[in-house]
């Protein structure tokens, strides 16, 4: 299977080559894969060296031409760095692009906070008619790019280390039903990457198991339709992200809302992506020991 | 339309700008820019006000989108709205507000404010435009001596001439209203890749000359030096 990295690339490539009024955006990141786009194309395919924000303005001022910028680099200087110029110059101005990052919470586990990116998604949900998406496998990431690269919309796609076991046939805005326990005692909301981990955590616990890899815009429908009285997300990004939109669906009916995420402090040192998400209480067991006293009462 | 079709000059934008100011005294942000403008809009630009979005026109961004009255007063001059529009400038439920909105108000092509932000969108602009082969069309972005304290704005000056945009201009509204010392501007930009000269911001014929000519592997800078508010 390749990583959503690898997949998001190839499949930003074949578009670039196929669709004239795409273009690439870079900011000397992933440049390896993207050689063959700057050889074929390269009026469409600008890397703009180490400047964020006028990165994400360049993209705009493709995007105002009607052309439809892929703007690629790593998370937190695609997000964080830049974030008002993506809060203006697209989310204000209604411009369309997809920002596809690399490195998610703490992919980057050799290098410390610096980049280290947690904090992404919640950062983007406060910008009005930016669209979120959090696939689960490299396949996911294929559906989801292709599903809104022309959708008129700034569209953020999150890719990770963490894949899940499988893919599933996503859609943007669309929650997926894993399983309908029998008396649930939960609903456990299970968000990109963390399906399998859920999965395995959940193991011999009657809860009802939901995936989700669209934060905006989402699914409340499902969510209200499938969602007994207590719902757990499990997040990759910042614990407590998705709470608001939980909140929102299920407004009219009492609803208990707990997180499981990455938590809201630096995490310092260094290890494997493992290491560090074990760390950050994101592993098998630290989201089982949080589950289990939930789903028991 | 042509450039230069437009009658415009400097009192004729005084005076419309009085329809959106009323007895209130005219900005330096926005009078700066009335000699520049009127020399742009009247003689360079190539646009149509009966079709802002055409697709050959001329591209012009004011970053500096703060103090627009005297911007809205020329397009309202080229006729791409209503000169009675002018009267309700930044009161609720007319398009023309404190900084210009590409939604609300045709003829602007960059919804703009915080400062830079124009720059940048410029040079995707410009490479949007050649990647379509629409390699005759020039953008203009309008910034302010003090908004070039931003760093964004220095990311795009170095990154303009790196991709050899000869079809981009930096029009500098020099009002000396920055802290920190600008100047030398043609060192400063020229050591970057530009094609950068300092004029006389209120001599037309000087500022004519200087936006005309571009050279063919570099942007263009062009600083208007318009004074300070005290000397004006």
């Amino acid at each position: 299977m390749p990583t959503m990295r690898e997949q998001a690339c190839a499949t930003a490539s074949e578009l670039f080559r196929n669709e004239e009024r795409v273009v690439l955006v870079l900011g000397e990141i992933s440049l390896g894969y993207f050689e063959d786009a700057f050889r074929l194309a390269p009026e469409r395919a600008v890397n703009v060296g180490i400047m964020e924000q006028c990165m994400i303005g360049v993209a705009a001022g493709f995007a105002m031409e009607g052309l439809l910028p892929i703007v690629h680099t790593i998370t937190p200087f695609l997000v964080e760095r830049p974030l008002e110029q993506l809060k203006l110059d697209f989310g204000y101005q209604r411009l369309g692009g997809t920002f596809i990052s690399v490195g998610v919470s703490y992919d980057y586990s050799i290098e410390g906070p610096t980049h280290h990116s947690p904090g992404d998604v919640a950062v983007l949900s406060t910008i009005p008619g930016f669209e979120i998406l959090v696939p689960g496998t490299a396949a996911e990431t294929d559906r989801l790019i292709r599903a809104t690269y022309s959708n008129g919309r700034p569209t953020y796609v999150r890719t990770s280390i963490r894949q899940n076991g499988q893919s599933l046939e996503v859609e943007p805005g669309r929650i997926e039903v894993i399983r309908r326990g029998n008396r649930p005692a939960a609903t456990v909301l299970a968000v990109g990457p963390m399906l399998t981990p859920v999965l395995e955590a959940s193991a011999g616990l009657d809860v009802s198991i939901l995936y989700a890899t669209s934060v905006f815009p989402f699914d409340g429908e499902t969510l209200l339709r499938e969602a007994g009285d207590l719902v757990i997300a499990v997040e990759p990004f910042q614990e407590g992200t998705l709470a608001p939109r939980i909140a929102e669906a299920l407004a009219d009916r009492p609803t208990r809302i707990r997180s499981i995420g990455a938590p809201r402090r630096y995490l310092i040192g260094y290890g494997t992506p493992d290491e560090l998400n074990a760390a950050a209480g994101l592993d098998v067991a630290d989201i089982r020991r949080r589950l289990e006293p939930w789903v028991s009462v | 339309m042509l450039a230069g079709l437009v009658a415009l000059s400097r009192d004729r934008v005084l005076a419309l700008m009085s329809l959106a100011h009323g007895d209130e005294k005219h900005d330096w942000s926005s009078v700066s820019t009335v000699d520049p403008l009127v020399v742009l809009y009247g003689r360079i630009l190539r646009f149509d006000p009966t079709n802002p979005r055409w697709e050959e026109r001329d591209r012009f961004i004011l970053s500096k989108g703060h103090g627009p009255s005297a911007f809205f007063s020329v397009l309202a001059a080229c006729g791409f709205f209503p000169e009675d529009t002018l009267r309700g400038y930044m009161t609720k439920g007319n398009p023309l507000g404190g900084h210009p909105d590409r939604d609300l108000v045709p003829g602007v092509e960059a919804s703009t404010g915080s400062l830079g932000h124009g720059l940048p969108v410029a040079i995707g602009v410009a490479l949007a435009l050649r990647a379509k082969g629409l390699i005759s069309q020039r953008v203009v972005c309008l910034t302010g001596d003090a908004e070039l304290n931003e760093g964004s704005s220095w990311e795009a000056i170095l990154l303009a001439p790196h991709l050899r945009l000869s079809t981009l201009t930096l029009l500098v509204i020099d009002n000396h209203t920055s802290s920190i010392e600008m100047a030398p501007w043609e060192g400063k930009l020229g050591s970057f890749g530009w094609d950068a000269r300092v004029v006389d911001g209120h001599d037309h014929e000087a500022m004519y000359e200087a936006l005309s000519r571009h050279a063919p592997d570099r942007p263009t800078a062009v600083v208007a030096d318009v004074g300070r508010e005290d000397e004006a």
